[in-house]
């Protein structure tokens, strides 16, 4: 029994070590991509609380917490209230998954890529609940659309996953940061970065593809009827998914924990540290996007997808697989 | 191995529960939500026997496929507000008989398959791979690709089929639709877009658009 008890308490301070560093910088990386954004457009952005601003998110996170959450009366109030947990709790699970370095991941399983995965292709059910479950019109289009969305891009990454699965032979996510120790898999894999970037915009609702929450024709999309804390958490979970896309992104690309040149002074940072900036470099990416391309329409958004997205990155497998065929450099089982 | 027991008994509790719940529930949009819930439990069952890449597909194919179009269709075609009273209505209950017999054929299938795990053990060891070593996703890969690929194919073609089919009698061409092309939007010059006339003074001109 004191085994189990230590066991537990151990895996406890492990989940806390890893969740409450990832809480913070959701916090952090808001500012950052309100900075990023107000830089692009000339603007200044949160610049008054704290230190360039920096304290902006603990102000806004207060602000929260003190607002009454309103229910509205007609809606179906049990799920309406489990939306914004979904999202939060499954923006927070995935990082179980994502190895730091070597030894430092939470749980390091065979089949990890596929958790993750799963696990996004499960992120739509907190905005479909919240739209329904607000019993509202504009909530319910705004969900209608993210479902549509979320199910479509989901398909060009799962085959852009393949492609990079193709070059490693193995699910487990350490296993896919170890096989870029020669090479970082978007040099060879350039285009599908490319479109895998592109598709993690979408999956995450970002703008240019914000469609759920188009302000301009939903009002805020799925998350009208929210307010307070219960707003605040899909906020939360969003951008806990958008940094959870980066350290995809990196993990599968830009070589993850790994120095980009194994020589004296890259290899004494500490690999972690590595995979934070890759991290930053994407999300920074992601910002920038956002300030400075327009809103898809809806149509366009769905042409994109299945038209120009999945053809593209299927044929891309054919030649990926064709090539490692052909040179025989298939990795070993 | 107390740890292992206690959380087979949650996740088949909840398993069982949502079930029973997805039938019963008077809402049917909770009814797939229970769904949902019974997917999950059931792929934490998957993962807890060791097959961890059937419970992750039945996460990304199920729940993450399947289930939304569910919701979707549910929620598109407005039967949340048809209050479910099947077991109610005394034109509904006229079916419960079929059902309950073709439950108590399931189970009796059930049973013989398990009786025959329980009393021919070697029954499963002779035509399953040795999988002690590799892990089982590599061992799917394996009989998949190789024993059983012409069935594999097939089942892949059936899909194929049934999706063309589905989009073929669905489709219907519609006449007098605007069609962006990027092509032509791209490709069109200023000559053909701009033209410069000669405006004779207090005549005006007339342009054929």
């Amino acid at each position: 029994m004191q085994d189990y008890l230590l066991v537990l308490a151990s895996e406890i301070y492990k989940i806390l070590f890893l969740l409450i560093p990832v809480l913070v910088s959701v916090a952090m990386i808001v500012w950052l991509d309100r900075r990023v954004w107000a830089f692009v457009q000339k603007r200044r952005g949160p610049n008054v609380v704290g230190p360039f601003g920096l304290l902006q998110s603990l102000a806004d996170a207060l602000k929260y917490i003190f607002k009454e959450i309103i229910i509205p009366a007609s809606s179906n109030k049990v799920i309406f209230i489990l939306a914004p947990i979904v999202t939060m709790t499954l923006a927070l699970i995935a990082w179980a998954v994502i190895p730091f370095s070597d030894e430092f991941v939470l749980a390091d399983i065979n089949v990890g890529i596929l958790y993750i995965f799963a696990v996004s292709s499960l992120g739509v059910y907190g905005i479909i609940m919240g739209g329904w479950a607000s019993n509202s019109k504009y909530p319910f289009l705004g969900s209608i659309r993210s479902a549509a969305q979320m199910v479509s891009y989901e398909v060009s990454i799962g085959v852009i996953i393949i492609n990079v699965l193709l070059c490693v032979g193995s699910l487990n996510l350490s296993d896919i940061v170890l096989a870029q120790e020669k090479i970082w898999f978007v040099i060879p894999l350039f285009p599908m970065f490319v479109i895998f970037f592109i598709s993690a915009l979408a999956e995450t609702n970002r703008p240019p593809f914000d469609l759920p929450e188009a302000e301009a024709e939903l009002v805020a999309g799925y998350q009208t009827e929210y307010s307070g804390m219960m707003y605040a958490m899909f906020w939360l979970g969003e951008y806990a998914n958008i940094l959870l896309m980066c350290a995809l992104g990196s993990i599968l690309f830009l070589g993850g924990w790994l120095s980009p040149i194994n020589m004296y002074p890259f290899d004494i940072v500490p690999s972690p540290l590595w995979l934070i900036l890759k991290i930053l470099f994407l999300f920074i990416l992601f910002a920038l996007v956002k300030a400075i391309v327009p809103r898809y329409r809806y149509d366009q958004l769905m042409k994109l997808g299945w038209k120009i997205f999945l053809p593209f990155s299927l044929i891309w497998v054919v030649l990926t697989a064709g090539y490692l065929m052909y040179f025989d450099l298939l990795p070993t089982v | 191995m107390i740890a292992h027991a206690i959380f087979f008994y949650i996740f088949s509790f909840i398993a069982v529960i949502s079930a029973i719940m997805v039938t019963v529930s008077k809402n049917t949009v909770h009814s797939v939500f229970f769904l949902i819930l019974d997917f999950i439990s059931i792929s934490c069952l998957f993962i807890m026997i060791g097959a961890e890449f059937l419970g992750m597909i039945m996460l990304i194919v199920y729940v993450g496929a399947v289930a939304v179009l569910f919701l979707f269709v549910v929620m598109m075609l407005n039967v949340a507000h048809q209050k479910n009273t099947f077991f109610k209505s005394t034109h509904g209950s006229r079916h419960i008989p079929i059902g309950l017999l073709i439950s108590l054929i399931i189970f009796f299938e059930l049973v013989i398959v398990v009786g025959g795990w329980k009393y021919k053990p070697d029954l499963i060891n002779s035509i399953s791979l040795e999988i002690s070593e590799v892990s089982n996703t590599h061992s799917i890969g394996y009989v998949l690709y190789t024993d059983y690929i012409h069935l594999f194919q097939l089942s892949g073609m059936i899909l194929l089929v049934a999706m063309i089919g589905a989009i073929i009698l669905t489709y219907r061409k519609r006449e007098g639709l605007k069609r962006q092309s990027y092509f032509s939007q791209i490709s069109r010059e200023k000559t053909d877009g701009v033209d410069l006339v000669d405006v004779e003074k207090n005549k005006g001109v007339k342009i054929d658009v």
